[in-house]
């Protein structure tokens, strides 16, 4: 790892901490936020020469409020509380130990924000990342990151969130909502194909780490253990994925010995031990399928009787189009295509290519192969995704 | 999800506008650009020249040929665009209403999905 590398880590680490004792000590979470934004970029640009400080949080923490002071001071309306906040000692000897990571992802995944806005003030506040960098993950100008950003923080400041864990009521809802976002995140990572958009699997990391962060302190919440280890045993197909030039692999013809065996591990021991302790829900069932098809040698000598009992069970407690869809392939294997296509036909989605590529499959499975092909066509023509267009062309060529 | 919003107009329609209604849709567009801009959805937006300037280029043999005019001889042409990055397609349908140009008899704004490169394994 190189020193810029080491540096980017340990800040990574550090920024929600940095900023949960400014907002603890000074209020006001956007100003906070862009101050512990600078902070960050300073030490990006000094610590990789002139070496890290010996305690990073407490520079961090000096230097963000100083430059807090600085945009509080450049601000003619607020001299008063200037003088409020000059007055403050300037922190810089010991941070709190409290780990403020769960605090500010509450604040940030605000009932209020929209999915998107979400995702990229959790982005930068929690993971430390800068707009720019926000924005070439998900392919949008700065100008539009920064101003969905900014207004993110508006809209915080308008609906009188405060910095604190909600109330217990509250907890389980929000930290759906919380799980929610860091999945989003994972998956606009690792759907990214590899090539120019390399750089995008980042987003996949990144959800990982804070994921096992809120793991670190809720480690008795079953969902949480449930999708760290749905993201560990997605993530470890990663680089068997994709071929040549981006092209996606289905899991059918994945090279299974290409598939990260420690994340497995890491997986398959999580979800066992969640399973065995806490209350069932979604993302368990998902990680225990992901699990079942990462312990199989093969597609053919998977255990799809066990994956057709788990997404009985998905449907039942979380139901959705794309569950029923995928319990119709189980029970394609299980019980035969036209078993799975009559499954299909009560899945409640007008129009969806996914559920058009997946009849396909059925229909090349149950040996109709005109069927098949229209059905190929209609899916190729739906999806937006370059990739999974050119995919399904080549299953037609091969029908 | 990006969506390229695609202004489609008939000249003719301009032309029957009074001054007071072209103001009306050149405000509109600006208080249309100020709204998906504070929202952090607008990606880019341009108008686009009229098509009497416009040149088609084709390639034969290896030789370029160049001729005046629009592409297609249709009443309609290409006016503009905005590209925005929204949450799915009901949100990009909610913002084409809200162009000025999507009101007026004989225009309409086509919302156009924007192929990416992310992909899920089938």
């Amino acid at each position: 790892m190189t020193a810029a590398a080491r540096v980017e880590d340990l800040l990574r680490e550090c920024a929600p901490q940095v900023l949960g004792a400014l907002i603890r000590r000074y209020g006001r979470f956007d100003a906070c936020e862009d101050a512990v934004q600078e902070a960050l970029l300073a030490a990006t640009v000094q610590w990789p020469s002139e070496g890290v400080p010996g305690n990073p949080r407490g520079w961090l923490v000096t230097v963000a409020s100083r430059r807090l002071v600085d945009l509080t001071r450049s601000d003619e309306a607020r001299r008063r509380r200037e003088e409020t906040v000059a007055a403050m000692p300037v922190p810089g000897e010991q941070p709190p130990d409290e780990d403020d990571t769960l605090t500010l992802l509450f604040l940030c995944c605000h009932p209020e924000l929209s999915p998107a806005s979400q995702i990229a003030l959790t982005l930068r506040a929690v993971g430390g990342l800068t707009t720019a960098e926000i924005a070439r993950a998900f392919l949008v100008p700065e100008a539009t990151m920064a101003q969905r950003i900014s207004r993110a923080k508006q809209r915080i400041k308008a609906a009188g969130a405060r910095f604190r864990m909600p109330p217990p009521p509250e907890v389980a809802d929000r930290l759906r909502v919380v799980l929610h976002v860091l999945y989003l995140i994972f998956n606009e990572g690792y759907t990214a194909s590899s090539g120019p958009d390399l750089q995008r699997n980042d987003l996949t990391s990144e959800a990982i780490r804070l994921v096992r962060a809120v793991h670190a302190q809720l480690p008795g919440e079953g969902e949480v253990a449930g999708l760290l280890a749905l993201m560990l045993l997605t993530d470890a197909r990663r680089p068997a994925r994709t071929g040549a030039g981006g092209a996606l692999i289905p899991l059918a013809e994945q090279d299974r010995g290409r598939w990260d065996t420690a994340s497995i591990a890491e997986g398959v021991a999580l979800v066992s031990d969640s399973l065995a302790r806490s209350a069932l829900g979604p993302y368990q069932v998902q990680a225990a399928i992901a699990a079942v098809h990462a312990e199989a040698p093969s597609m053919a000598a998977t255990d799809w009787a066990q994956i057709l009992v788990l997404y009985r069970i998905l449907e039942r407690i979380a139901p959705n189009p794309m569950v029923t869809l995928n319990r119709a392939v189980a029970v394609a294997m299980v019980d035969g295509p036209r078993a799975g296509l009559a499954v299909l036909d009560t899945v409640g989605l007008a129009r969806h290519h996914r559920l058009d590529a997946t009849r396909a499959h059925l229909l090349a499975m149950a040996g109709d192969t005109e069927k098949a092909r229209e059905y190929y066509e209609r899916a190729a023509r739906g999806t937006a995704s370059i990739p999974e267009r050119r995919y399904l062309e080549g299953r037609l060529r091969n029908l | 999800m990006k969506y390229l919003l695609i202004m489609h107009m008939n000249p003719a329609s301009w032309e029957s506008l009074t001054e007071a209604e072209r103001q009306a849709v050149m405000d509109g567009h600006g208080t249309f650009i100020e709204t998906i801009r504070e929202s952090g959805e607008l990606i880019s937006t341009e108008a686009l020249g009229d098509p009497s300037e416009s040149a088609v280029v084709r390639v034969r043999g290896g030789v370029p040929v160049v001729t005046d005019g629009p592409y297609l001889e249709t009443k309609e042409y290409l006016g503009g665009y905005y590209l925005v990055d929204v949450e799915n397609k009901d949100r990009a349908c909610a913002l084409a209403a809200l162009i000025p140009d999507a009101s007026i008899d004989g225009w309409g704004v086509e919302v156009r999905p924007v192929m990416f490169s992310a992909g899920m394994e089938m």
